[in-house]
């Protein structure tokens, strides 16, 4: 059998972001995907020389700016932990919020994407109704729809007051009820089904030795979520990673749907704990010398940042790991024996976010 | 008569792609936010198409770096003449937070002309709309001049 070769990107109409894939086909079955990054390569880790560790903050929200809340959450307690610096209660538990309510909208633009790469168009209107929502919880309490930037180190500039927080609970009951409608739909559609399930299936243990992270991990049976840590507020609120064991495209939409409901639930506890008290602790100086590595968890997975400090307000190194670059050798070994058509949602699959892992 | 129709079809319903050129997403994601229900830009006749030889208009986002420029100015290049490029964000208008990085170009117009700047970072859909209605008035323009 001749072998074809076929590019898929870096402009394709089902990624958002160009990543460029090299399919060698025989038929109309993938033999072997060949990756080629480095189209968003921007150098951002190199920032860190030239901007302080305050203005890295606008940097690291910017690594990606569907998870910007979490870079950046990870980033002020990366300097937190290096510059020993106490958090406000309230503040850890006002990141918790808006980091759920980051999760949520990025699971339900996923969730949209996903529908649209098998070509079930008006499911992808419905769940970007139901995360418009979101957006405007967002942009509501901080100012930007997107891009909230309320992080700073030692806490957060921004408060929720208490008709804020009645209307958010009165919205997300609201996204909760149009997210649950479409269960059925993401779940057990027939059309939905012959699409996904026993499509890219990776099993437990290659999902393990591969290094998959966050929902394609835990779509493949592994419960591993870093919010089990209890970092930040998260050691307060009562909740369990979500696991499927099937390991098919069809578990890892289902991991992330069910994370919908269970990012709306924490964001109730959250709010039901919230705390009185300050916004932010005084921060003095600068990051002494000294290494921190900070884990935390993100909407597709395990984000980890390393830094070193050298008594300057300058950082000596930022390391950033992403969880798409951990997926991309998962991804890899799910392609082969794929048909073709499938490669758009197998790919979706790991929900990719190039920005994230090239930086 | 038939060349009256294509113009007017042209100017009335342009057909737009969005290519991201190394941005964060934020604009990306606020892009395609204009083509869902609360926004939905359809209604101005504008349909996001795949191909650049199908497209009138050129939506980019983020910054140019050393590896896309190519990618960027093959798919200017693949649209038909009368085209329109519309340049979103702060990274697509200057470079914006990472125009010092060392592998960032800078804006698009450094590579391919560009017609219209939305500001904003990212920029709001509301000023997304606003940008490609405005780049819609450019494209019909130059619609007229080739005639």
């Amino acid at each position: 059998m001749a072998t074809t070769v076929i590019p898929f990107g870096p402009q394709h109409p089902v990624l958002p972001e160009p990543v460029h894939l090299t399919l060698k086909v025989e038929d109309e079955i993938v033999k072997e995907a060949i990756p080629a990054l480095g189209y968003v390569h921007r150098g951002l880790e190199k920032l860190a020389e030239i901007r302080d560790y305050h203005q890295m903050i606008q940097v690291c929200e910017r690594v990606c700016g569907i998870c910007s809340m979490i870079h950046a959450v990870c980033y002020s307690q990366a300097i937190e932990e290096l510059m020993e610096v106490e958090v406000p209660k309230r503040a850890e538990m006002l990141r918790v919020i808006w980091s759920e309510l980051h999760r949520t909208h990025s699971h339900l633009l996923w969730l949209g994407l996903f529908a649209d790469a098998f070509g079930f168009e008006s499911l992808f209107m419905q769940f970007w109704k139901v995360r418009e929502r979101i957006m405007d919880i967002n942009e509501a309490t901080t100012g930007s729809r997107v891009i909230v930037s309320v992080n700073v180190i030692g806490g957060v500039r921004a408060d929720l007051s208490p008709e804020q927080i009645r209307w958010i609970l009165g919205e997300i009951d609201i996204v909760e009820k149009e997210v649950r409608a479409l269960q059925d739909t993401i779940m057990n559609d027939y059309t939905v089904k012959a699409r996904t399930v026993g499509v890219g299936v990776l099993s437990k243990e290659n999902a393990y030795l591969l290094g998959a992270a966050g929902p394609t991990l835990r779509g493949s049976g592994v419960a591993q979520d870093m919010r089990m840590l209890g970092y930040g507020g998260y050691s307060e609120l009562d909740f369990e990673p979500v696991v499927e064991t099937s390991g098919d495209c069809w578990a890892r939409s289902t991991v992330r749907f069910r994370e919908t409901l269970q990012s709306i639930d924490l964001v109730r506890q959250a709010i039901a704990k919230l705390p009185e008290g300050e916004l932010a602790a005084k921060v003095k100086g600068n990051p002494p010398e000294g290494e921190v590595y900070m884990r935390v968890e993100q909407p597709r997975g395990e984000c980890v940042y390393y830094i070193k400090g050298n008594g300057t307000k300058h950082l000596d190194r930022l390391r950033i790991r992403t969880p798409t670059f951990a997926n991309i050798p998962p991804l890899l070994a799910m392609l082969p024996g794929c048909e073709l058509a499938d490669v758009p949602v197998i790919v979706l699959a790991i929900d990719p976010c190039i920005s994230c892992t090239e930086r | 008569m038939f060349g009256s129709f294509i113009k007017k079809s042209r100017a009335k319903s342009p057909w737009i792609m969005h290519f991201d050129c190394g941005s964060c997403n934020g604009c990306d994601i606020e892009v395609l936010a204009c083509l869902t229900p609360l926004y939905d830009v359809e209604r101005f006749g504008i349909i996001n198409v795949g191909n650049p030889k199908h497209a009138d208009v050129l939506l980019v986002t983020g910054t140019v770096n050393h590896r896309n420029k190519k990618v960027l100015k093959n798919i200017y290049d693949q649209m038909p003449e009368p085209k329109a490029v519309i340049a979103i964000g702060a990274c697509g208008n200057t470079g914006g937070v990472f125009r010092d990085a060392y592998n960032v170009v800078g804006g698009i117009d450094k590579v391919i002309p560009v017609d219209v700047y939305v500001p904003g970072c990212p920029a709001k859909p509301e000023a997304i709309i606003d940008g490609v209605v405005v780049g819609l008035g450019k494209f019909a323009q130059k619609v007229e001049e080739a005639e």
